[in-house]
Formats: C-alpha cells, sequence, structure tokens
C-alpha cells in the first residue's frame, strides 16, 4: 500500500504543485492518476519515488516513510517506466534491462540471464536481446522499458505515460498486454495519463486531478462514470460517461424475449436452417425482398454498452442475442432496454443513499 | 601599451591591414569555392564521402607546414604571400566545402518537394530555396573558418608575411612584451568583429529563423 | 623539389642527435604532455559544468575564445612574459588544449536525452553513477570531436613553438628556413603534415572503438543492410 498523507509540494517561486494530498494506493492493484497538465499528477507520482521531495506532508510504503531509507536504495526497489522510455541509447536492450540487477549487485551473467527471462515476459524476442535502441520501433522500445522496469522484479512500480507516445493500434496491444501482465504478476502500479479512456480502462482505482494539485475525485472506474463528485470530474470524464459506465454491466442481466416478438414491431427475423440470424424483413424496413442484416448479435458474456449500441444501430430497434453455437435464443427491444437502464439507474440510486 | 601604440601608429595600422586582407581575401575564395563543391557533393552522393575525407585530411595538414610545402606545389616563393592566402583558402575549403553539404543535406526534404512540386526547376531551387534555407548552417562554418583564418594569418610571420604576426616576432627578439599584447589583443579584437559581422549578416539574410526564435 | 634532407638515411638515425625519429619522439611527448594536462583541466569543468548547468556561459564561449588565440603571439608572450623554458610553451600549449575539450565536454552532456538521464536516476544510480555510466559514454561522440581538434592544434602548435626555442619537428622548419635551407624545411613539413594526419586517423580509429555502436548509427546501418533473423 502506498500512502499520501497530506502531501504538499510547491515548488520555488510557483504555486502550489500539490496541495494536501491524502489517498491510499491499494496494493497489488493498478491505480491511475488522471487530470489536465499541471494538475500535479506527476510531481505526485515522482515524489513516491523521491524523484521530488514534498514540502510538506509524507508519502508511505507499506507504512514506510520513503525518506527513511537512501534514495538510491529505494528506486532500486520500485519499477520506474516514462514516456518515450529513457532507453540508454549506447546499452544493448538486455544490458538495459539488466540495469537494476546489476546495481543491486548481481553478476553479470545473472542479471544478464534475468534480463532476458523478463524480455520473453513483455513479449520480445530473443533476438532483440542485442539490439541497441536506436533499431527498433517506439513500440518495441516502451516493451524494453517496461521490461527494464520488471527486471529486478520490484513490489512497487511507478509509470509515467508509459503508453502515449506510441500510435494508437499499438497502445491498444501494449494496454492489453500491460493487464494481461499485471494480472500475473499483481504489483502495486500507480500510473500517470492524461487519457480519461486510458484510466477507465487500465485502473482498479482513479485519482482524478485538478489545477492546484488538489484530488479532484478518488474512486474506481465505474463510480466516477457513475457518481462523478463534482462538475469538473462529470466535464473531465466526458459527455458519453453514462453510455461508457454501461461497460461495467454484463448483459446477461437484460431480459430477453422470444424472437417472434419482433412481429410487434412489425419485424420478423429471417433464419437459416441452423438458426443464425440472416436479416430482418416486414413492413418496419420497407418491405423489401431480400432480408436487411442485423448489424450484429451479442452473446450473453458481452457488455451492457454492445447492447445498448447494437439496439441503436440495428434497422428496427432491436438486439439479437445468440447462443454459443451461433443460433439466435432471443432478442431485445430497444423499449424493453430503457426501462432495463432506467431500473438499473434506480438501483445505484439506492445504493448512493444506503 | 597605448603609449606604445601612439608611437608605433603607422606600422601597427600597417600590419593590421596585411592581417585583415591575408585573413580575409581565403574567406572569399573559399566561399566561391566550397559552394559548388558541397553542393556536388549532394548532387551526387558517392562524391560526399570521398570529399570529406579529402578536407578531413587537408584541414589536419599543420599551418606552418603548409605555409612551406605550397612552394613545391604551386611554384610560388618560400616567402611570398601568395602561399599564406592558398594555405588559408584550402583550409576554409576544408572547412566550408563539407558545411555547404551538410547544410543543403538538412533542408527538408518536404520543402524541396514542395518547391519541386510548384514547378521550380533544379538551379531556380538551389538559389530559391535550398541555399537560404541551409544558410544558417553555412554561416556558423562561415564564422568558425573566418576566426581560425584571423588568428592563423600571424602564423606567416614565421616567413616573414604575416600581419599583427610581425609585431609578436619584433616583440619577441626583443624581448618585450608591449608589442606582443598590442598584436593579440588586436588579433582577437579582430576576429571578434569579423564574428560579430557574421552574425549580423545572418539575422538579416535569415529573418525567418529570429521570427520563430522569438516566439518559442 | 629538393628532398635529399628528408631521404637522407642520417637523418633517419635513431641515435643520432637532431634526427628526425628523435624529434618525432619530442614532438610527439610535448604535444602528449600538453593534451594531458590541458583535458586533467578542461574534462572534470566540462562534466561539471553540463552536469549541474552552472557556468555554461563560460563553457559555451571557451570556444570561440580559444580558436580567436592567435598561437605564435601567445607562445611569444608567455617566453617573453616567463623567460625561455620549457615550461612557459607547455603552458601556451595546455591554455589553447583547454577551450576546445571545454566546450566540446559541455555541448557533449548538455546533447543528452533528459529522459534518459531521469529514467537513470529513477532506477536508483547514484550521481556518480549517472555520470560515469549514462551522461559520459553519451556524451563521448562530441566529447572526442573536441579532443581531436585539441590534438590537431597541439601538433600544429608545437611546430610553430620551435621558433620560442622548443625541440621537435619544428626545429627542421625554422632551422631550415634561418639557413635557407630548404630541402630541411621541406622535411620538416612533411612528417608534421604526416605526423597530424596519421594521429587524427588513429584518434578516429580509437573513437570507432570507444563510441557504443548504438549512438552512432553504425548498429542501425549494419542491421537494416542484414536481412532480420
Amino acid at each position: 500500500m502506498i500512502t499520501f498523507d497530506e502531501v504538499v509540494k510547491v515548488f520555488p517561486g510557483g504555486s502550489a504543485a500539490v496541495d494536501h494530498l491524502s489517498m491510499e494506493l491499494p496494493t497489488g492493484k493498478i491505480t491511475v492518476f488522471v487530470g489536465p497538465s499541471g494538475c500535479g499528477k506527476t510531481t505526485s507520482l515522482r515524489m513516491i519515488n523521491r524523484m521530488i521531495t514534498p514540502t510538506s506532508g509524507r508519502v508511505l510504503i507499506d507504512g514506510q516513510d520513503v525518506t527513511a531509507q537512501d534514495e538510491a536504495t529505494l528506486r532500486r526497489g520500485i519499477g520506474y517506466v516514462i514516456q518515450h522510455a529513457g532507453l540508454f541509447p549506447h546499452r544493448t536492450v538486455v544490458d538495459n534491462v539488466a540495469t537494476v540487477p546489476l546495481l543491486l549487485g548481481s553478476s553479470r551473467r545473472e542479471a544478464r540471464r534475468a534480463a532476458l527471462e523478463v524480455l520473453e515476459r513483455v513479449g520480445l524476442p530473443q533476438s532483440f536481446a542485442d539490439r541497441y535502441p536506436a533499431q527498433l520501433s517506439g513500440g518495441q522500445q516502451q516493451r524494453v522499458g517496461v521490461a527494464r522496469a520488471l527486471a529486478a522484479d520490484p513490489p512497487v512500480m511507478l509509470m509515467d505515460e508509459p503508453f502515449s507516445a506510441v500510435d494508437p493500434v499499438v497502445r491498444e496491444s501494449l494496454q492489453r498486454e500491460f493487464l494481461r501482465l499485471q494480472a500475473e504478476l499483481g504489483k502495486t502500479i500507480a500510473l500517470v495519463t492524461h487519457d480519461i479512456d486510458e484510466a477507465i480502462k487500465l485502473g482498479d482505482v482513479v485519482a482524478v486531478f485538478r489545477e492546484g494539485g488538489r484530488l479532484a475525485q478518488f474512486g474506481t472506474p465505474r463510480e466516477l462514470l457513475e457518481r462523478p463528485a463534482d462538475a469538473f470530474v462529470g466535464e473531465f470524464v466526458g459527455r458519453d460517461r453514462g453510455f461508457r459506465s454501461l461497460s461495467f454491466d454484463t448483459a446477461d442481466s437484460v431480459p430477453v424475449r422470444p424472437p417472434g416478438d419482433a412481429a410487434e414491431d412489425g419485424a420478423e427475423l429471417v433464419l437459416d436452417p441452423a438458426g443464425r440470424p440472416l436479416g430482418w424483413l416486414g413492413p418496419a424496413v420497407g418491405s423489401p425482398a431480400t432480408p436487411v442484416p442485423t448489424g450484429g448479435t451479442f452473446s450473453s458474456t458481452d457488455t451492457l454498452r454492445a447492447v445498448t449500441d447494437l439496439a441503436i444501430s440495428s434497422p428496427v430497434g432491436i438486439a439479437v442475442r445468440v447462443g454459443p453455437d451461433g443460433a439466435v435464443d432471443g432478442i431485445v427491444r430497444h423499449h424493453d432496454l430503457v426501462d432495463h437502464l432506467a431500473s438499473r439507474r434506480g438501483r445505484s440510486g439506492a445504493e448512493r443513499t444506503a | 601599451m597605448i603609449d606604445y601604440l601612439q608611437r608605433n601608429q603607422e606600422l601597427v595600422l600597417e600590419a593590421l591591414g596585411e592581417h585583415v586582407v591575408l585573413a580575409l581575401l581565403p574567406v572569399l575564395i573559399g566561399i566561391v569555392v566550397s559552394l559548388p563543391l558541397g553542393y556536388l557533393g549532394v548532387r551526387f552522393p558517392r562524391l560526399y564521402q570521398p570529399m570529406v575525407n579529402v578536407c578531413g585530411i587537408l584541414y589536419s595538414i599543420p599551418s606552418l607546414a603548409l605555409f612551406v610545402i605550397l612552394p613545391v606545389v604551386i611554384g610560388t616563393k618560400v616567402l611570398s604571400p601568395v602561399n599564406i592566402v592558398v594555405a588559408l583558402s584550402i583550409y576554409t575549403v576544408a572547412l566550408l566545402a563539407r558545411t555547404v553539404a551538410d547544410g543543403l543535406r538538412s533542408v527538408d526534404r518536404t520543402l524541396t518537394d514542395a518547391a519541386t512540386a510548384m514547378g521550380y526547376r533544379r538551379i531556380r531551387r538551389l538559389f530559391g530555396v535550398e541555399l537560404p534555407l541551409a544558410l544558417p548552417v553555412v554561416l556558423a562554418g562561415l564564422r568558425v573558418a573566418t576566426v581560425s583564418n584571423i588568428s592563423l594569418v600571424s602564423v606567416g610571420a614565421l616567413i616573414g608575411v604575416g600581419g599583427l604576426g610581425a609585431l609578436f616576432t619584433r616583440g619577441f627578439q626583443l624581448f618585450y612584451a608591449e608589442p606582443i599584447i598590442v598584436g593579440v589583443l588586436l588579433s582577437v579584437l579582430l576576429a571578434g568583429i569579423a564574428d560579430l559581422l557574421i552574425v549580423l549578416v545572418q539575422r538579416a539574410l535569415t529573418p525567418w529563423a529570429r521570427l520563430s526564435a522569438g516566439r518559442v | 623539389m629538393d628532398s635529399s634532407y628528408l631521404f637522407d638515411p642520417e637523418h633517419w638515425d635513431p641515435g643520432a642527435a637532431g634526427s628526425i625519429p628523435q624529434l618525432l619522439l619530442s614532438h610527439l611527448g610535448y604535444s602528449a604532455l600538453a593534451l594531458l594536462f590541458g583535458t586533467l583541466i578542461a574534462l572534470p569543468v566540462g562534466l561539471f559544468i553540463g552536469h549541474t548547468g552552472r557556468g555554461s556561459f563560460l563553457a559555451i564561449n571557451a570556444g570561440n575564445a580559444g580558436r580567436s588565440l592567435p598561437t605564435l603571439g601567445l607562445l611569444m608572450l608567455m617566453v617573453t612574459l616567463l623567460g625561455l623554458g620549457l615550461t612557459p610553451v607547455l603552458i601556451a600549449l595546455t591554455v589553447l588544449v583547454i577551450p576546445p575539450v571545454l566546450t566540446s565536454t559541455y555541448a557533449g552532456m548538455r546533447s543528452l536525452d533528459a529522459s534518459v538521464v531521469d529514467a537513470a536516476r529513477g532506477m536508483g544510480m547514484r550521481p556518480s553513477q549517472v555520470l560515469l555510466r549514462v551522461e559520459f559514454p553519451m556524451a563521448l561522440p562530441v566529447l572526442m570531436g573536441g579532443f581531436r581538434s585539441a590534438a590537431l592544434q597541439v601538433i600544429a602548435t608545437a611546430t610553430v613553438a620551435a621558433a620560442v626555442g622548443l625541440g621537435g619537428l619544428g626545429r627542421l622548419l625554422i632551422d631550415g628556413l634561418a639557413l635557407n635551407d630548404y630541402s630541411r624545411v621541406l622535411a620538416g613539413a612533411v612528417v608534421v603534415a604526416a605526423l597530424a594526419i596519421v594521429l587524427d586517423l588513429l584518434l578516429g580509429l580509437i573513437q570507432r572503438s570507444i563510441v557504443s555502436p548504438g549512438l552512432t548509427g553504425r548498429a542501425v546501418r549494419t542491421r537494416r543492410a542484414a536481412p532480420a533473423p
């Protein structure tokens, strides 16, 4: 657990960068610091490994004040990943990754072995080990950056905008792999980003910062989307936050009707011999000669967001559910969906007052 | 020192005048020769590396050695001022040819492509687009060449033609520091003024560089 | 072209006083001493200024100031002020080494990617480790450039220094000029020029071997040329 206890940072000649920050980052979870630029999120992160010293207040790791140890020793026990990776250009990939084990006193051979292991872990083939950073793409460099932070197996990792310097497609895959890796490793991670979508995607817990270095809200991504603490957070998480919060529920709670009920809406679902949907016929789609495609199906493991999207985009306002074999086993009419969403909002309102 | 200057005004001024000519004539020659040479190094990329190598070798020859080898090569008298001018021209070209080539290579490809797309022919594009954009790099090289030339001229005093260097040998023979100090100060001052002039020329010729620097 | 002096075997006898090998050796000796002293002064100062950013005005302008100093004037002034002998000449040579080494050390340190240094600190390197393992090796290409021009400067100035009584290859030039013995002048000029060229090539090779291929782009080129494994 990482604890911020009334932490204040004032830079010389400036106003407060971090203002009386108190929060607890849970062990084994990803806590994302998010906020507009100049909100003190990076400053806060860098106070954990003492790259920046607080003006007042304390930062504790598992109850121990970070200032209790010598700063180099402290940092060797904390993984550190930064934007653009910051790899040593004069060292090969494997030597970059072996840095911290060597600093901790491992022999060259042990350090290299640990480095090769961790490279494999982050999905880089052995053939990359002897390359120099200049020979890697941005995404590969970032992987090496993560490997370098993991090499000495630190319990805590700090990541400052680790995925923001790569293109969106690479970012997606890095984020996915990062979550897979974290599921295996269970590190206590603090991650800074300015991208609220990344925060919601990666964070177990999210700390939203506002200008002046104050904490605007601290909670799970779901709490943030469904119950923003104030107008600032509401604005920051975005206009479609309600829609995005539907990602946190699965479709299995949605009431489903038999396909024949589509007749009430003037539509008929045409199936192939195996029961898979071919498309819609009937007055609702203008009585065409051939079926109009459904535009997609969902299964009970998909998110509520996927169902809603299907119902909205369907030519007849109906989402089609299929079973594991691909055969249709029910439909969701958008009237029913709206009722369901309304009752869901009632439930979360009840939770709030409870 | 002021006293020395007053007593030897004529001598000092003559040495200074000679110094300026011996140092700056090679700069002019150097510019004229290295512009086409540098361009060739870019136009024909295969020439670039050999050109850089030859320039490097010429530039590493010590000045006194070059001063006295030249008579054999170009048939001048050992004590002729032509040797100094040619030697310093060689250094200037050795430095500038490469700088011109690097400067032209540093011009953003998209800009030259844009110029071509707008219908610039090669030569027009060179003078209208590429050279102006390479100017900061070229002028930085010119500053180094000019300042080095001014300080190197005085070595020529050892073969009898050295502008302000004559003050050094004179002071040394008499074991009298004043002419040497005057000579050193004037030489450094001259270098400073020449450097400043080039900076001013650069500002006048590349107003866009200043604008963007101001905005940042 | 009168090359009789250069090719007279007598002048190549290493045992004979004033022979070309002996002059060459002493020339190298003076130059090496000046390079050593100059580097010992300029390198730490340059590293300090580059590392801390304090005194950068000095480091930036040292190079220009050094270039504008007339070497012959400096030599003759030193000797006139301090008397004939090795010390004043060595001081002058050392003074000429300092600016290029100082400026290039500083420039090398300033050219470093700040995020790399940040990463080094963040991983738990102590300041001395950051300097020696990260900053110095990364600054090396620029630094070596300055060292090479300092070396050339010293070889050239040590030649001129024969005019104020220093030994070395400059003796052939200065004495030859005084005696109107052009054959001797030419011999000295050719050997000095060859020495400078060879030394520069040698330093270039040393630079290649001590600078990481990750910094020069060499690694990238060879990797691209070869098919990927």
